[in-house]
């Protein structure tokens, strides 16, 4: 009998399971590529078999121990191994904990000593490695720890497929080529490195939440794997708060996807937005990300600032301006850009009125780094047209419409500037 | 997507061992960001029924056990593949027993 399922229900369980199979695999043999590889051997046993026999009752399982066995088969094979061995062992001096495999107990046994959560969490630390241009950090991680092909990553960033896997493939190689160790960073480096594993997670959340190009203003398919990986992070590191921090930002910027756009797919700016459709489920998992963060009793980083600034959004009632001013200020002295200035200008402009707004911004317009972004345009528009000063409203709503490269958006100001 | 995955009464009672193991089974979701909400519910339930206007409540326990919900759990999955998935780890935790899952509309 075979089972027409049988492919489906691989995929879907290759998703679920394969950031932990890679993981368990990359502890054992020190390289991401070669887990991968290994792990795939276990897919296409996977699939060879299970249309036949049927899915098996814990295919999870399955596929995890298919996966050892082959790693076995293939170490004892490989003589490359044998020198890496030598290798590990002159670095991490446990040469004793990855000793010569004799039986498949034994084997089994290193595999198993360590909880996986760690290795989940050495994964990802691996994934975004500050040795890897950013590009291939959010491909390497969405590949190993979102189990998204290459063609599903290719499709949310709106890239050929062949960069893609191009990207991974050189990530996988340098990662070899530097001999990258597979652990949780050392104290003194942990920091820098959590810095690029969260920002690698909220630039995928950032991609799916206002698309930089193409025709659809939001891509909530990346917005739900960033949140994933988020909240999974937030489980494997729970002592940092920028971790939580970056949960609740997310959760709560994710609580407003329902709300963000009309029946033609146009964006509603937020204080437009009917709040009845703000999911509040969200919401309170955000609050309660927020929460455990500021229980570490640690100064306020970045993600937690940004996080504290959308739970202010999120209160039931009028908006909290003064507040949101001064995280604000806050922000622009930990992190300083010239966008976290801008997001400023228009929470004083909401609190001071867009004079004293409008001053802030056009202290702003020579700053190189904003030159062609269209936010500048947009928000000077929005105070001068407050101001009263609609030609010169409509002006900037133009140029700001001429920098967007993104469709829709570019409607909605256009019209504002028609 | 969202599903509401629900299970009704009658199964066998949880002993010790279940209750470790779902508790492992729901931190683990917990932490792969799947779980969003969960919880039991009472079995002895209000019915609430309205005909013109006139509500009435009626008092459970219902005439068969594995008519009433008696938990939940709300969860956040890429395809229907996986809620079938977590059901099929889900059931073999417990063994036997009736349940649903339903899309969440949103």
């Amino acid at each position: 009998m075979t089972h027409p399922d049988a492919h489906r229900t691989i995929e879907t369980v290759w998703r679920l399971e394969s950031a932990r199979i890679i993981a368990a695999l990359t502890r054992l043999v020190r390289d991401v590529g070669l887990a991968e590889d290994l792990a795939h051997d276990a897919l296409i046993a996977a699939l060879s078999e299970w249309p036949e026999t049927g899915v098996p009752a814990n295919p999870g399982g399955w596929l995890m121990l298919t996966a050892k066995h082959r790693a076995i088969d293939r170490l004892r094979r490989d003589d490359r191994f044998k020198d890496k061995i030598k290798d590990i062992g002159h670095e991490y001096a446990d040469q004793q904990r990855v000793a010569v495999f004799t039986t498949d107990a034994e084997f089994e046994a290193v595999l198993e000593d360590d909880p996986l959560s760690d290795d989940l969490l050495r994964l990802i630390f691996i994934a975004c490695h500050p040795v890897l241009p950013t590009p291939a950090r959010v491909a390497l991680t969405l590949r190993l720890l979102g189990g998204l092909t290459t063609e599903e990553i290719a499709r949310a960033f709106l890239v050929p497929e062949p960069t893609v896997a191009q990207r991974i493939v050189r990530a996988k190689k340098t990662l070899a080529e530097k001999k990258i160790p597979f652990e949780v960073p050392p104290p003194a480096e942990r920091a820098d490195r959590l810095a690029s594993v969260l920002e690698v997670v909220y630039l995928v959340f950032n991609e799916g939440y206002s698309a930089t190009s193409g025709d659809d203003w939001m891509r909530p398919e990346l917005c739900r794997e960033a949140l994933r990986l988020g909240r999974m992070l937030a489980e494997l590191a729970p002592d940092e708060p920028e971790v939580h921090g970056l949960a609740a930002l997310m959760e709560l910027q994710a609580s407003r996807l329902r709300a963000r756009v009309d029946a033609d797919g146009h964006p509603i700016p937020l204080p437009e937005q009917n709040r009845g459709r703000w999911d509040q489920l969200l919401i309170r998992r955000g609050f309660a990300a927020l929460l455990r963060a500021r229980q570490l009793g640690r100064p306020a980083g970045p993600y937690v600032l940004q996080a504290a600034i959308a739970a202010c959004h999120a209160q039931p009632g009028p908006t909290d301006w003064v507040a949101i001013a001064t995280l604000y200020e806050s922000l622009a002295f930990i992190a300083p850009s010239p966008i976290v200035q801008l997001n400023r200008a228009v929470a004083i402009g909401q609190s001071s009125g867009p004079e004293a707004a409008l001053r802030l911004v056009d202290e702003l317009a020579d700053r190189p780094e904003l030159r062609g972004y269209h936010l500048l345009p947009t928000v000077r528009g929005d105070l001068l047209a407050r101001l009263g000063r609609d030609a010169e409203a409509r002006a900037e709503f133009a140029k700001a419409a001429e920098m967007t490269a993104n469709a829709r958006e570019r409607d909605v100001l256009l019209r504002r500037a028609g | 997507m969202r599903f509401l995955m629900t299970t009704n009464g009658g199964g066998p009672a949880p002993d010790e061992k279940l209750f470790t193991e779902m508790a492992l089974f729901i931190e683990e979701l917990t932490s792969q960001g799947v779980l969003l909400a969960a919880g039991g519910l009472d079995p002895k339930g209000t019915h609430v029924s309205t005909k013109g206007g006139v509500m009435t409540l009626t008092d459970g326990p219902y005439a068969e056990a594995k008519e009433t919900i008696v938990s939940f759990a709300l969860v956040e999955v890429r395809s229907k593949e996986e809620v079938i998935e977590i059901s099929r780890r889900f059931w073999a935790m417990i063994g036997e027993g009736e349940g649903d899952f339903r899309q969440v509309f949103e």
